[in-house]
């Protein structure tokens, strides 16, 4: 167990640097432990992903010399999920010079995160943020720019500044690319192997010489050979975003998972709020039962897309059934229901918000589309004002791609777009050092329980991301590795890793037998309908405590009647489906668990049983301020939770307001 | 609107990089037009794994037209019948009832088919490796303020490094060239003040790398430009030609 961790009674803290939130991240490199250039050689990390955090990490640690492993389930290192962000990236620039700074970055995240992320990570985060738009400028990123020739910002949801940077609708592809040809860099010099179409299957932990069992490397199956290979490191970074597909139907890559983090996890390493996941408000609608993914609509668009339902019941029955079109609907008749009900933030309330404000409507019958589940994102008064030049400019390739999806003009007729499930604040615990609770195994990006508490705001994931991987883990991954100097690379053939890829062959031996009558697919489905009428968006007691039974039942079925082609020692598509499958039922399970014990609603844990009387999230600081952290203890019981106490030295907490 | 059509795929199928392939020909019936061109290859698969045949092999992973992952020649064309789009944006609202729609892998030489329907596009990180980037290590960084750019320089670059490396220009070219994709990188670059120092060898090493993983030549058909699902403008070759020849008169 990580030695930072002392628990009682099951409660923890963490112990941070010294000083003020300002000078802690200063006073911990001043006097962290660092490896001189001759040992880093000798040194091998292995990162497991390419996206922002892993691509990033995996480039600096090459730079400074160390020897690095690094996996990605696609062919190409480029196709991450990170790619796939639209937005942007915030930053405390101020270069707008309204009024932003690096501690308004830091109290809009923890405010945002409805004070459930531990300060001094979060400041930090906020610290380096600059340092990432210098990297990425350095880089060759192409970020859009006013006609003076310096940088362009937006704002997003949940602030009141403008500090958002970004390329068109494509900020992270650009960043990603900007990673990736560091990355590339790095490989041509030989500091960096890469190991594509590779999944990390297990994490492997070795006793050291005083019986502390520390990550020494991972099990990873060869996705075009089937075969399963063993790798050593001193030390292995999980980089492997975040479990949002967990739901079947997310915005996440179709080859996103939590099977990492389930494999550390049941390794022992602490699970922490695995039921703060993010509902993302402007996705475009479900349209049919062979649907595979759901594409989102940008959050930039809100800036100048005004959100609105029908204000009487008949418009919205005849919309549904055809007989109306929402262009002849007189802008009197038309609800602006964010506008309304936020008059301070309006249509940029966060995320949330925003979707919980959508599923109200609806749920009200004021719904669109003919399923009465949507709502409408209507471009038409940004084009009064700006003209369509200006608004093509700022979100063309965002309707073009609706377009092509709903097969309807934005530009013409108001998009609709419904919630959807988009990012994972859980994820795997980790502490000041990004270190988890096993030593020598780090989590970096969505992966692990991030700095975005119970809610994430828009632009921010990104910005942890290379946060993580640029400026954070490369110093303190340090600290750890400076003690690991003297340690030999090991042979893979020690018992430790023949157990290991030992156990994995059963698994997927047993798998391929069960031979049963269903589809991966369909389970998968089965399991993410549960998750969504029960560990959505508004959950309750009764709902979860069904979703537990469900699940178990899912589970039960996948184990004994799933069907899978083909063999394990070649290409293996639905294997690899089943495998991931098979570590969602075990997220989805602790998601529930953790809902069920969150006896509060935060950020994006909304218990329907705790709330204002005008419908907002009521926390209960008094009990619940604290990172839900669980244990495996085995198959048959349900995980041991500890405690992370979150004290608030820096903040006063206060009921998230966006009235006024 | 949305309707229902019937069809009949004719797939390429490969068990592996040496084997030989053959087409199989599948029927699917009541496939709706708003279904996108890769989830009627998922009914399709999940219509062949009822029947404990083998799922056909793909490749594909964000499925909204940005990762580059998905590939594909549909009918003749690579990313299928419509423009602008990959295959995974494409729908079947572009096909009709009762049509034969034939579904190859990208081919080409420099990338071998896997299984399938899925190719090793693995030169093209290859190309990239060998100098498509700016030289700078993490950190000590001047402010990103400290150099303006030109709007114009700045969305052009932007143009180009909109491209998203997923080969359909060297699989559309006749010649197997992949100057599309190595132009957008460069001309990126080559706009920026960033990518001034390093600017002259970095084409020179792009292009060698690129002849030397068995990419043709580039002989201005356009027919990559045309196929190019991100639109990246033949320009981009011009410039990196220009680029090269500048590079080698220097030597
Ligand atoms: C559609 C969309 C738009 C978004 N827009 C924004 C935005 O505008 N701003 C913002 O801040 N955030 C945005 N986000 C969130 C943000 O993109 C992600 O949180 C972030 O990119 C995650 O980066 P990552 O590096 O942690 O992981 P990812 O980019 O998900 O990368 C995971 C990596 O791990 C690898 N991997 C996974 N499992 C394994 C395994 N078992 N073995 C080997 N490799 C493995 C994968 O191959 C991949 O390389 C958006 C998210 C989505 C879905
Ligand atoms: S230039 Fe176009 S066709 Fe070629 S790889 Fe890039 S996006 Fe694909
Ligand atoms: S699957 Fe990502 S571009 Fe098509």
């Amino acid at each position: 167990m990580n030695d930072t961790i002392k628990i009682e009674n099951g409660v923890f803290t963490v112990p941070v640097p010294d000083g003020q939130l300002s000078e802690k991240w200063t006073n911990y490199k001043s006097h962290q432990k660092l490896v001189n250039p001759a040992n880093k050689r000798r040194l091998d990390v292995i990162v497991v992903g390419t996206g922002l955090a892993g691509a990033s990490a995996a480039a600096s640690l090459g730079e400074l010399g160390f020897n690095v492993l690094n996996f990605c389930i696609q062919d190409s290192p480029r196709r991450a999920h990170s790619i796939a962000a639209q937005g942007g990236i915030n930053a405390a620039k101020n270069y707008q010079n309204d009024g932003d700074s690096v501690y308004r970055l830091f109290y809009d995240t923890i405010k945002g995160g409805d004070y459930r992320a531990r300060e001094a990570n979060v400041y930090r985060l906020a610290e380096v943020a600059n340092d990432i738009i210098d990297q990425c400028v350095a880089q060759g990123v192409p970020f859009a720019r006013e006609y003076g020739g310096l940088l362009d910002n937006r704002s997003f949801g949940g602030a009141q500044v403008s500090r958002t940077f970004y390329a068109k609708g494509q900020t992270g592809q650009q960043l990603l690319l900007g990673a990736y040809s560091a990355l590339s860099r790095q490989v041509h010099k030989g500091s960096v192997k890469l190991y594509h179409r590779y999944e990390m299957l297990d994490v492997v932990l070795v006793k050291d010489k005083n019986g502390i069992e520390r990550a020494r490397g991972i099990i990873a199956r060869n996705l075009v050979t089937g075969k399963l290979e063993r790798f050593f490191a001193h030390a292995v970074v999980i980089a492997t975003g975040g479990y949002g597909n967990v739901f079947f139907l997310s915005t996440n890559a179709m080859a996103s998972n939590g099977s990492a983090a389930v494999q550390c996890y049941r390794k022992g390493a602490f699970f922490a709020n695995p039921c703060f996941a993010q509902i993302h408000p402007t996705c475009i609608p479900v349209h049919g039962d062979y649907q595979s993914k759901l594409t989102l609509m940008s959050e930039s668009l809100r800036n100048d897309g005004r959100i609105w339902v029908p204000k009487k019941k008949e418009d919205a029955e005849a919309l549904r059934a055809g007989k109306l079109k929402p262009t002849q609907i007189k802008d009197e008749d038309r609800d602006f229901y964010l506008e309304r009900r936020y008059p301070a933030f309006g249509n940029l309330v966060p995320r949330d918000v925003a979707s919980r404000a959508a599923k109200e409507r609806c749920d009200a019958g004021f719904g669109v589309n003919n399923t009465g589940l949507a709502v409408f994102l209507d471009f038409k008064y940004a084009i009064e004002r700006l003209g369509r030049d200006a608004v093509e400019a700022r979100y063309g390739n965002l309707f073009q791609m609706y377009e092509k999806i709903v097969d309807e003009n934005p530009y013409e007729t108001p998009m609709m777009i419904f919630p959807a499930i988009h990012y994972t604040m859980g994820g795997i615990w980790v502490d000041y050092e990004l270190q988890t609770s096993i030593k020598g195994l780090f989590a970096i990006g969505e992966a692990n329980f991030s700095d975005h508490g119970a809610n994430r705001l828009g632009a921010s994931a990104l910005m942890q991301g290379l946060a993580d991987g640029y400026f954070v883990l490369p110093y303190t991954i340090q600290n750890y590795l400076a003690d690991q100097i003297q340690e030999p690379r090991l042979s893979t053939e020690l018992p430790e890793f023949v157990k290991a890829e030992q156990d994995i062959k059963d698994k997927i031996t047993r798998l391929l037998n069960i031979k049963g009558k269903r589809s991966v697919d369909s389970l998968h489905k089965e399991l993410g309908q549960v998750m969504w009428d029960n560990v959505g968006m508004a959950r309750t007691e009764a709902s979860l405590k069904e979703a537990l039974v469900r699940i178990k039942e899912i589970k039960k079925e996948f184990w004994n009647n799933v069907y899978i082609p083909g063999d394990s020692a070649s290409m293996n598509v639905e294997l690899e489906k089943a495998l991931r499958l098979a570590d969602f039922l075990d997220v989805g399970y602790l998601m529930a668990l953790d809902g069920l014990n969150r006896n509060e609603s935060c950020g994006g844990h909304f218990r329907e049983e705790y709330q204002t009387e005008e419908g907002e999230a009521l926390r209960h600081d008094d009990k619940y301020s604290y990172a839900a952290c669980w244990q495996y203890r085995g198959e048959d019981q349900d995980p041991e939770l500890f405690k992370e106490d979150l004290t608030y030295e820096f903040t006063v907490r206060a009921q998230r307001n966006y009235k006024s | 609107m949305e309707k229902s059509i019937n069809i009949k795929v004719k797939v390429w199928r490969q068990a592996g990089p040496k084997v030989k392939g053959m087409f199989e020909t599948y029927e699917l019936n009541n496939i709706s037009t708003d279904a996108s061109f890769l989830e009627m290859i998922d009914i399709l698969n999940e219509q062949l794994v009822k029947e404990h045949k083998e799922p056909v092999a793909f490749d594909h992973d964000c499925r909204e037209g940005i990762c580059g992952m998905c590939s594909l020649y549909i009918n003749g064309h690579p990313h299928g019948p419509d423009q602008e789009v990959t295959t995974c944006q494409l729908h079947m609202r572009k096909f009709h009832d009762g049509q034969v729609i034939t579904i190859e892998p990208w081919r080409s030489r420099a990338f071998p088919i896997i299984k399938d329907l899925m190719v090793d596009r693995n030169a093209y990180d290859k190309i990239i490796q060998a100098g498509g980037y700016v030289s700078v290590n993490t950190g000590g960084i001047p402010d990103a303020n400290a150099i303006p750019i030109p709007k114009p320089k700045a969305d052009e670059a932007m143009d180009a490094a909109s491209c998203i490396g997923c080969g359909a220009c060297a699989a559309a070219c006749k010649n197997g060239s992949a100057m599309l994709f190595v132009a957008a990188k460069v001309s990126q670059l080559a706009l920026l003040p960033q990518g001034q120092v390093e600017r002259a060898a970095r084409a020179k090493a792009m292009v060698a790398k690129m002849d030397e993983l068995g990419f043709g030549n580039c002989t201005n058909t356009g027919a990559c430009a045309a196929e190019c699902p991100k639109s990246v403008s033949l320009i981009h070759i011009a410039r990196l030609n220009r680029e090269y020849l500048g590079a080698k008169f220097k030597d």
